[in-house]
């Protein structure tokens, strides 16, 4: 019995398991390394490295001078000033597509009446459009924008406004159903009308938690604003893509840190308001 | 629930004329499911992009949920408002937020005459009809379909070099070698994740040059910030109990970590590299916008040499690679807390 499991333990009860996973993780990972173009060797090429080298060192000193940071001071205006027109526009998309969507609000659910089936297809309809709007990532509506309305802030308003008014349309929605909707309910079963019935019954409960999604989505539209201008939307990515294109290296390092900046300030105060609507 | 909704209906019915009392009684009614409200709320975050691994993180540790559902959660729990009153410090509020978005749009100065004149509109309807039909000749399909593979992969390695780095830095970051390299490494994390993937991906096509290796070395980066973050507080709220076992019995500090934590935190490591993974795809469809190749690399160039139609193929192929992942992973994730139930 002994020298049967001594036996047993030299060879790995486990080796040949462990063998078909190896083997089946390098055939699946051969060809993703292919595909990606997996050349580590091509970071210490002397070309790249010369490139990558002078631009890094030119990142010491930032450049600090008054005129480049003036402009700093404009394109991040330009950034925040883009994520709140974003979003106010995608409440003015969001806020009447969720009323249309939110299924307790239905009237026609109630009993049975005419006007059923409409109801189910509008509702379809609302879901459709919002799942359209925010499929298509927020960057590329800018950079088709920047061709249909040209350079600039609008484009990326735009964009931001399409995408996220399509987030916050179908979270609005789900909120609103996820909360008591039994008030909602009493009111349209007593004759008020829809409207009424969504700011009587939905809203009390469910504002809180609007208003701090708004907020949360109002942080993720400043991180957006911010890479627009590589599409040439404006803001402060615009002005990043023209330094890093002029390889100055001093630029991009002031920008850079105005980027951080920026982050870990839309990150502070959303969490502030948030904890303030708490 | 079912006998709320009844007696509700019944208050409404029996008193047809009184509307608006109703609607104040229905506005003060507090909601009978509190906790149930919370749970709920953390549903709808995590339907969104916050906390796509929630689920993993509630059977975990709440203090790991990201910040962002146990905010909302919290504000879900706080008290209902009160009764409709004058509130000055909401109208405030009201006017400074207006005022911030009045602001906002004066300082665009976006010209919206401009954009709803008869002679832009022509011009946008004629560059949206321009990318109909799209181009389905069977050569462009399959360079659709290559750019997709390359997206695949790009998101794919990226994912795969930042679990391995996270893991890395997660040691240290998790206070495993004293609180100096703590600081630093969270510090290290910290400019990693608020780095936006553009950013990186543009300076890595410098470091390496065009092609889906500089998108894969740029997720790799911003996804290394968030993921050691997340891996260091999942290895902080490890259960010591067994490795401690290991180390009590004379086991080194590396057979106690592997043996020891690394099982008990397996599943949770894998379950957020699998959620990240989840959002590079969307990262990588658009990192070619600055040369790192895949999906956004082909429209891109297809815009910016006015093929529409190629374009609208790409956009296509970017949509239903994200609806299909969306998919995917929502009925993974279904089939997984099935399985951990």
């Amino acid at each position: 019995m002994s020298a049967l499991s001594a036996t047993a333990h030299e060879r790995d009860p486990d080796a040949r398991r462990r063998a078909t996973q190896w083997l089946i993780a390098i055939v699946v990972l051969w060809p993703l390394l292919v595909w990606s173009e997996f050349k580590p060797w091509v970071l210490f090429d002397t070309r790249n490295l010369s490139a990558m080298g002078g631009f890094l060192a030119g990142f010491l000193p930032p450049d600090t001078s008054s005129e480049f940071l003036g402009l700093i001071a404009k394109a991040t205006l330009e950034t925040l000033a883009m994520a709140t027109a974003g979003i106010a526009l995608a409440l003015v998309i969001a806020c009447p597509l969720a009323f249309l969507m939110t299924f307790s609000l239905s009237i026609s659910r109630i009993g049975p009446g005419p006007g059923r089936w409409r109801g189910e297809g509008v509702r379809a309809a609302a879901r459709l459009l919002l799942t359209l709007l925010r499929a298509i990532p927020e960057i590329v509506w800018a950079l088709m924008f920047v061709r249909a309305v040209g350079l600039g802030p609008s484009a990326g308003v735009l964009a931001i406004a399409i995408t996220y008014g399509g987030m916050l349309g179908k979270v609005y929605a789900e909120i609103l159903e996820s909360n008591d909707t039994r008030p909602a309910r009493a009111l349209l079963e007593s004759g008020s009308g829809r409207v009424a019935a969504l700011f009587y019954g939905l809203v009390p409960n469910a504002i809180q938690e609007l208003a701090s999604y708004t907020v949360y989505r109002w942080e993720c539209a400043v991180r957006a604003s911010v890479v627009m201008g590589f599409v040439g939307a404006g803001g402060l990515g615009q002005l990043m893509d023209t330094s890093m294109k002029m390889l100055n290296g001093g630029e991009a390092a002031s920008i850079l840190v105005v980027f951080l900046l920026l982050v870990l300030l839309a990150d502070a105060v959303s969490a502030f308001l948030r904890k303030l609507l708490a | 629930m079912n006998r709320g909704d009844q007696h509700m209906g019944q208050t409404g019915h029996q008193q047809p004329g009184g509307a608006a009392g109703d609607m104040a009684l229905a506005a003060r009614a507090e909601p009978v499911g509190r906790t149930e409200s919370v749970g709920r709320a953390e549903h709808v975050v995590r339907a969104e992009h916050v906390g796509r691994a929630a689920q993993v993180e509630r059977s975990n540790n709440a203090a790991a949920v990201r910040s962002e559902s146990a905010v909302i959660a919290a504000s879900a729990a706080g008290s209902a408002p009160g009764a409709a009153g004058f509130c000055l410090s909401c109208w405030l509020a009201s006017l400074t937020l207006a005022g911030l978005v009045w602001a906002s749009f004066t300082y665009l100065k976006i010209d919206f005459g401009g954009l709803v004149s008869a002679e832009s509109r022509g011009y946008m309807w004629k560059f949206f009809v321009s990318f109909f039909p799209p181009n389905l000749s069977p050569e462009f399909l399959a360079k659709t379909f290559w750019g997709t593979l390359e997206t695949l992969a790009i998101s794919g390695i990226g994912t795969l070099l930042a679990a391995v780095a996270g893991l890395l830095l997660a040691l240290p970051a998790s206070g495993r070698l004293g609180s100096a390299f703590r600081e630093i490494t969270r510090l290290l994390l910290n400019v990693l994740r608020s780095v936006p993937e553009l950013v990186w991906a543009a300076l890595m096509v410098l470091a390496a040059g065009l092609g889906p290796f500089a998108g894969a070395l740029a997720l790799a980066l911003h996804t290394t910030g968030v993921l050691g973050r997340l891996f260091a507080e999942t290895l902080e709220n490890a259960p010591p109990e067994p490795a401690r076992a290991l180390t009590d019995m004379g086991a080194g500090a590396g057979i106690a970590f592997v043996y020891g934590t690394l099982p008990n935190v397996t599943a949770q490591l894998l379950a957020y590299s699998l959620y990240r993974w989840e959002m590079n795809i969307r990262m990588a469809a658009i990192l070619g916008f600055v040369g790192a190749g895949g999906l956004g690399q082909l429209l891109y160039f297809h815009l910016s040499i006015f093929q529409q139609a190629e374009a609208s193929t790409v956009i296509i192929a970017m949509l239903l690679l994200v609806v299909l992942v969306d998919g995917v992973s929502s009925y993974l994730r279904r089939g997984f807390v099935r399985a951990g139930a």
